[in-house]
């Protein structure tokens, strides 16, 4: 039987190395050939890597979460006849890319949208099942001992039944006690008196009929995957940038007139306007005035790169977790195209189905979390860029207008700025610029 | 007549019963139990007791009389025994009778109220019984069905002239000269055995390949070899067509297609039992079945509120031990304890010649359910008490999980080892582990050290094979 090595592929852009997130294959499956066997992530992208040939897993050459070198031998699979040669797949840059299947991400900006949904997975592709998701990273039972030690169960016993000896089940019975979620340290996991006495101590009967009682388990998960690169590019944008947050208050009466008046005119084909398309066309007339908050920094060459280009950034929830699919060339698109924009990329983050392009590239970005409520937002910056816009929700205020107070729709604006190349007052004039606009929206419509 | 009304109503005295009504008298429920026939139920008067009383007469007898053929290795010789089976009958019954009366006083101690007729359900609350004395209703705040099972009759043998079930043949005034016994589960061997010690020409119809067709080959191998040392014919994947013309023969189809005539003076059909659901009113109830079982959770509860049912009625094993076992929790549950069926195995005994004993899952059990399992197995040819009463044939057999050493399983056969189920069940319900067994000082001389030898040679490290 042959034997044949398939390697860690260089998925280009200078990566040296990629996080495996996914087995598709353990050893001594069957596998045929163009099946995916496993899946790897990189800073910008996860990678589908399917078997070459047909035969057998011999060997796996990392766990889920271990990092691995590109050129790095990942699987082994014996193949039948080819003697004892050694095969192995030196897929190279042109040969990966044909064979591998790309889907990529950027990681950023707002924490405030990490709200529990993401797994801690790094699973793009939402079609993609895994056991390993599905499967708590302990069981159900057996709690830990006080002392940490784990205690070691017998596999599940198909009599169905805790081992315990029959004067160990009557005294859990006649306590209400549940003997499957009592941890036996008795030889095969044997449930002794000692274990039973050691649980009621602890007071954690599940069948007290008392709704609170005392949750002593701990789960530990592993960050991997996208988790973790959301973990990183945060950390490296706080600990790097100085960040200034700036909050005004912006009166979006007019405006929320307008796009009522324009949802209420659009033609069928017309997406229905959210307030992001007026805020984004006003980013980009205020980028014109005032282009030193469209950049990036590169803090290590000292060098900032202004942007002609405006690519907005808009931070997404999806299943698993913050991404941040960018409209291109915002400057180039009028309020309608823009929204139609959102859409389609909002949809693709959440299905996955989003192209690398489509994820990276951004030189500010838009943080909306509106819809949740809240006042105030600190936004962290999608680094290297230099700022970063978050939206609030609207609401209906009382405002004195110098004789009475009229209600009128508020919404605030929580813009962060990297302090090291943006000045306090940049920045202030950069956001009451577009306070301007928004709350004279026939400005952000006016040429020149 | 003036209704009772209690707390405990338990229908059927059998072991299932009795010993529900006297748990829940001792835990002091307001308990009344009704028997239409005797106290002791099936097992004690036409099941267990007799037939051991039965089966110890006649292998006796076959002792004397094999020392009497001059073929005694122990030196000892007797003129030719006689069997008088009426005064055998008259004896056993004289045991049965001393336990009836065991039951009865039993039951007076612990305060429960006995009442005689046959009981009949009104709905889930009252029950009348026809009495000697007229008719006596009874309301309960809840009732425990526990009406056993009876013989499984042939359409085309019905009892009756010389077919006969286990209940006749427990109390026949002469041994007959030819028996067939139609069935080759326990039942059919344990008395076609006692009579062909006793003197009978015995022939044994079994449709199934094999006799005793829950054990598997191996237990069953010694019990062959002494059934035709004993002269008894097998004849397996045979069909019992009915009764010759002359009812003096019985014809039979032979695996291959042909009717035989087997002549006999009796034929005992042992085909099996049946849960007895006829003749209480179990329409008036309703009650789920499970096949032709009531349905029962683990609490013995029936699909109705404040109805149990224990015993035969409820499935399989039909045991009489499983049936105490249920009682007893009934009665516990209905006193207000928190109980549930936790049991981990129902030790079962096969009182042929040898007897087999069985608790827990036997290596086919084990390894259906998904166990990786080592085996030991020790033979009494290599046990000295064996030796010392003739009866070598036989071994202890152990079934555990590879990775714990958790007994699951143990099994044996062979002169005696009904005595082992004790030992068997513990281990099993304490979670012992084959360490635990081997690492138990074991009696010297006993066939118990086959256990211990068993589970050392699953460990690989037996003594004396």
């Amino acid at each position: 039987m042959g034997e044949f090595t398939i390697k860690m592929p260089d998925v280009g852009e200078g990566v040296a190395e990629a996080e495996l997130v996914e087995w598709h294959c353990k050893v001594g499956d069957p596998v045929r050939e163009d099946m995916i066997l496993a899946a790897v992530m990189t800073d910008k992208a996860t990678v589908e890597i399917p078997s070459p040939v047909t035969g057998t897993v011999l060997w796996l050459g990392a766990e889920i979460g271990d990092i691995v070198a590109v050129k790095a031998p990942l699987v082994r699979i014996g193949i039948a006849g080819e003697g004892g040669d050694t095969l192995s797949d030196e897929a190279g840059e042109g040969g990966a890319s044909d064979a591998v299947t790309t889907t990529e991400t950027v990681t950023a900006s707002s924490p405030s949208f990490q709200r529990g949904e993401g797994g801690s997975q790094g699973r793009m592709r939402g079609a993609v099942g895994s056991e390993q998701a599905k499967t708590p990273p302990h069981p159900p039972f057996g709690p830990l001992l006080p002392s940490g030690e784990k205690v070691n169960r017998a596999a599940p016993d198909a009599l169905a039944k805790p081992l315990a000896s029959p004067a160990v089940r009557l005294r859990a019975q006649d306590g209400g006690i549940d003997l499957r979620q009592v941890s036996g340290t008795g030889p095969a996991g044997r449930i002794t008196h000692d274990d039973l006495d050691l649980f009621i101590a602890r007071g954690s009967q599940p069948a007290a009929p008392a709704g609170l009682a005392r949750n002593t388990s701990v789960e530990e998960i592993k960050v991997t995957g996208l988790r973790r690169r959301i973990a990183e590019k945060m950390s490296i944008a706080t600990s790097r940038i100085p960040h200034i947050t700036y909050v005004e208050e912006i009166d979006v009466s007019d405006l929320e007139d307008l796009r009522a008046a324009m949802n209420r005119a659009r033609k069928p084909e017309q997406p229905k306007l959210t307030i992001l398309p007026f805020l984004m066309r006003a980013l980009v007339k205020t980028i014109s005035e005032q282009p030193g908050v469209n950049a990036t920094f590169d803090d290590n060459a000292g060098i900032i790169t202004r942007h002609g280009a405006v690519h907005i950034g808009i931070a997404t929830q999806t299943p698993a977790g913050l991404t941040v699919p960018v409209v291109r060339h915002a400057e180039s698109r009028g309020v309608w195209d823009c929204a139609s924009e959102l859409i389609r990329l909002a949809e693709a983050a959440r299905t996955g189905t989003a192209l690398r392009e489509e994820l990276s590239g951004s030189t500010i970005t838009i943080t909306s979390l509106g819809a949740m409520g809240g006042i105030v937002t600190t936004p962290i910056i999608n680094h290297p860029e230099v700022a970063i816009v978050g939206v609030n929700k609207i609401m209906t205020r009382p405002v004195w207008d110098g004789v009475q107070f009229i209600p009128r729709k508020i919404m605030n604006l929580s813009s962060s700025f990297d302090h090291r190349v943006v000045d306090g007052w940049d920045a202030a004039s950069f956001v009451q610029r577009i306070r301007t606009l928004l709350e004279t929206p026939a400005l952000i419509f006016i040429e020149g | 007549m003036k209704e009772i009304v209690c707390k405990l109503l338990v229908i059927g005295a059998g072991p299932g019963g009795y010993i529900c009504a006297i748990r829940a008298g001792q835990l002091g429920v307001d308990t009344v139990i009704v028997e239409a026939v005797k106290a002791g139920g099936t097992c004690l008067n036409i099941g267990c007791i007799p037939s051991k009383a039965l089966i110890h007469a006649a292998e006796e007898f076959e002792k004397v009389r094999h020392m009497a053929g001059g073929e005694s290795p122990l030196g000892i010789s007797v003129e030719a025994p006689k069997l008088n089976l009426a005064a055998t009958v008259a004896w056993k019954d004289g045991i049965v009778g001393r336990l009836n009366s065991g039951v009865l006083g039993l039951l007076r101690k612990a305060k429960v109220k006995i009442v005689h007729g046959r009981a009949k359900f009104r709905d889930g609350k009252t029950v009348e019984v026809e009495t000697e004395t007229g008719m006596q209703v009874i309301r309960a705040e809840a009732v425990v069905i526990a009406t056993g099972s009876q013989p499984v009759e042939l359409p085309s043998l019905p009892f009756g002239g010389p077919v006969i079930s286990s209940t006749e043949a427990l109390s026949l005034p002469a041994v007959p000269q030819k028996l067939v016994v139609v069935g080759g589960g326990y039942i059919g061997l344990e008395l076609g055995t006692a009579f062909a010690k006793m003197g009978s020409a015995v022939t044994v119809v079994e449709a199934a390949r094999q006799i005793l067709p829950q054990y598997d080959a191996d237990l069953v191998r010694p019990v062959s070899k002494r059934l035709g040392e004993l002269g008894v014919r097998v004849l397996t994947e045979a069909k019992a067509k009915g009764l010759s013309g002359d009812g003096g023969a019985l014809v039979i189809e032979t695996v291959d297609g042909k009717e035989q005539s087997l002549p006999a003076d009796k034929v005992l059909v042992t085909v099996g039992r049946k849960p007895r659901t006829e003749g209480w009113g179990l329409d008036e109830l309703d009650l789920a079945r499970a096949g032709h079982f009531l349905l029962i959770d683990d609490q013995c509860r029936t699909s109705m509120r404040g109805v149990y049912a224990i015993g035969d009625i409820t499935g399989e094993p039909m045991l009489a031990h499983r049936a105490m076992a249920q009682g007893e929790m009934v009665a516990e549950i209905v006193a207000g304890k928190k109980r549930a069926w936790d049991k981990r195995c129902i030790p079962a005994v096969c009182f042929t010649d040898p007897e087999i004993v069985t608790a827990g899952l036997s290596p086919d059990e084990a390894r259906a359910q998904g166990h990786d399992i080592r085996i030991g197995q020790f033979p009494f040819s290599a046990n000295g008490r064996a030796m010392t009463m003739l009866a070598e044939d036989g071994f202890v057999r152990v079934v555990a999980r590879t990775d714990t050493n958790l007994v699951l399983g143990l099994q044996a056969v062979g002169a005696g080892v009904s005595e082992l189920s004790s030992a068997f069940a513990l281990a099993i319900e304490m979670g012992a582990r084959l360490e635990d067994i081997a690492a138990t000082v074991h009696a010297h001389p006993t066939r118990s050290e086959g256990l211990q030898e068993a589970a050392m040679k699953a460990l690989g490290h037996a003594l004396h094979i």
